[in-house]
């Protein structure tokens, strides 16, 4: 276990320092230096000795690099082009946004695809279990933006339900729930026809298998059998995707959050992007990145500590 | 891993008989008829669109469907439907394309990595792996922003994210099929290398590379739309259904007919593509596993 737990944290941080460098070299395989392209047209001489000075562009690359680094590793990512502030205090400030948008997307997700999954298996061969399957593959296929654009005109323009736009009053409970149930509805349906076919499919497995069997030779009945028996063992791969998962789940906040004019780290880095905010972007990315390998490495551990089988990954 | 079970190795896809396969599962046929549908559509744009896309009509802006305009117009009075016949063409382009191109790279690398020596196999496997751990949203928005957006980026950005899972699922069957009777037979025969390559090894792990691709095409219409929702893809005033989207967003508390017409060709494509796939799969190689959404 320990050989293993070194090595995937090993593995984890050579990948993200590779990535880092890369992204980070990338800016200056383009034609063009970095300040000028960030301030665009309005580039004045001054301006742009200014910004090259504050962002370190005049030193040699390795240099930057290494600055960059050690920079980051204590927690300074660098300051926003236009406002000055540093780029950590920006993503923190709405990071519990997405978080917390981002659980609640998973919440109702697990708890409906599991239920849908049960269904599908007890139904298994019917008609229902078809209808299940084709309204699950539907619902991984369409989009979660568009979903977004739907929900939002029915229930905030049309039926005035909901808002339309923000995250809610800071302190406010109820507003910042009701502001991220449209949101929440778009990311998590995605999921939804996921770990319902996850769960059909593992539970189908496991049905085949003797304890099963035993459990029906002592006329425990049907629904009896897949909540008690067969759902236990059927959830552990449903708790290994969710940490890949996460990803997915950044990836559709980034247009959810958009749509829905949310303040998130979706919203932050797409904006960024658009004004070419290199600092505010890379630091985003090397965020968000560092948290999505924390989540991905951990799980792994998780799943090792928990499975023995895992471990030997590394041995071959 | 799934050709290596089978004791005689087939050189080509059994065509007729996993294409009737294909036609007898409902949900399959379905998608390869919306597929067809919206192919037939692409090619035949330009002379079915019943206005020029581009063209500006400030009097006629905003207008619910009506006979004259059957989806409508836009904030600029161009009219809706032939923008989205327009932009068919520009999704399935882009969507095909780069699929294809992250195929035929990711065949290649993959191949190099599988047969090629160890130390090429290590350093390729590294560069990949790191690739595919980056959230892919993140990678992209970090690429965009250093090249700038536009058609050519977005394609950039779909092929890299989209080529390590390729070269992985080859590399996958090459190391198993490596040391196979017919290929080490060949080699004591003397057969060349790129024979061996090409004749030999790639007619039995193509096979899944391409369900692999046809169930990727709906993410990557997604990733195209998404963008161009962003004003991050494809540049206005070129028609995409992500920025047809967008402009229906802006104009949507006068004239909500925007949105909803440019998502129903998205939301066609998406399930007509995951349905094509799934079928494919199941009618190919139901031994290949689901990859994530």
């Amino acid at each position: 276990m320990l050989t293993y737990t070194v090595k995937r944290i090993g593995l984890a941080i050579m990948v993200l320092l590779i990535v880092m460098s890369a992204m980070y070299a990338m800016v200056f395989l383009v034609p063009g230096d970095p300040a000028s392209l960030a301030l665009g047209p309005r580039a004045t001489p001054e301006l742009k000795a200014e910004l090259t000075a504050r962002m370190g562009l005049d030193q040699p690359l390795t240099t930057q690099i290494l600055n960059f680094f050690s920079n980051a590793l204590r927690g300074d990512l660098g300051y926003d082009v236009w406002s000055k502030r540093p780029v950590l205090d920006q993503i923190l400030e709405v990071l519990p946004n997405t978080l917390f948008l981002g659980i609640l997307s998973l919440g109702w997700a697990i708890v409906l695809g599991i239920v849908l999954g049960c269904l599908a298996v007890v139904w298994r061969g019917t008609a229902i279990d078809t209808l299940l399957g084709v309204l699950s593959v539907s619902m991984i296929a369409v989009p979660p933006f568009v979903i977004a654009l739907y929900s939002l005109l029915i229930f905030a323009v049309w039926l005035n339900w909901l808002p339309a736009i923000g995250a809610g009053k800071p302190g406010d409970w109820s507003s910042q729930l009701a502001a991220a149930l449209l949101p929440a509805f778009a990311i998590g349906i995605t999921w939804v026809g996921y770990l319902a076919r996850l769960v059909r499919a593992s539970m189908l497995e496991v049905m085949g298998a003797n304890y099963i069997r035993t459990a029906r030779a002592f006329g425990l009945s049907e629904p009896r059998i897949v909540l008690r028996c067969a759902l236990r063992v059927a959830i552990i791969p449903t708790i290994a995707i969710l940490a890949v998962g996460f990803g997915s789940i950044l990836s559709s906040a980034v247009f959810v959050e958009t749509v829905f004019s949310r303040p998130g780290v979706g919203s932050l880095i797409t904006s960024a992007v658009a004004k070419r905010n290199y600092p505010l972007v890379m630091g985003t990315v090397l965020f968000m990145t560092t948290f999505y390998l924390f989540v991905v490495t951990a799980a792994d551990l998780l799943m090792a500590w928990l499975d023995p089988r895992v471990r030997d990954v590394f041995r071959s | 891993m799934s050709s290596a079970a089978d004791p005689l190795p087939r050189k080509t896809l059994p065509l007729p008989a996993s294409l009737r396969r294909l036609m007898a599962d409902r949900m399959g046929a379905a998608g390869a008829f919306i597929v067809l549908f919206l192919l037939a559509i692409a090619i035949i744009a330009p002379w079915i669109a019943p206005y020029d896309p581009l063209k500006i009509n400030v009097k006629a802006k905003l207008l619910a469907p009506s006979w004259e305009h059957w989806a409508g117009t836009d904030h600029l009075g161009r009219d809706t439907l032939s923008r989205l016949i327009l932009g068919t063409r520009n999704a399935l382009w882009i969507a095909l394309t780069a699929t294809g191109l992250a195929g035929v790279i990711g065949m290649i690398l993959g191949l190099i990595a599988g047969y090629g020596p160890r130390w090429i196999d290590g350093i390729l496997v590294l560069l990949l792996d790191s690739l595919s751990s980056l959230p892919m949203i993140m990678f992209a928005l970090a690429v965009i922003t250093v090249l700038g957006p536009g058609t050519q980026t977005l394609m950039l950005v779909i092929v890299l994210v989209s080529i390590p899972g390729y070269a992985r699922l080859i590399r996958a069957q090459v190391l198993t099929l490596k040391n196979a009777d017919f290929i080490q037979a060949e080699r004591v025969m003397g057969a060349s290398l790129p024979r061996i390559l090409l004749v030999h090894l790639l007619p039995n792990v193509v096979g899944p590379l391409v369900i692999v691709l046809s169930m990727d095409v709906p993410v990557v219409i997604m990733l195209e739309a998404g963008l161009s929702y962003l004003n991050l893809g494809v540049k206005p005033p070129e028609p995409s259904w992500g920025n047809m989207l967008y402009d229906g967003y802006t104009s949507l508390r006068q004239q909500p007919s925007l949105v909803i017409a440019a998502g129903i060709p998205l939301i066609l494509a998406t399930l007509g593509f995951t349905f094509l796939g799934e079928g494919l799969r199941d009618a190919l190689d139901p031994k290949l596993q689901k990859r994530l959404p």
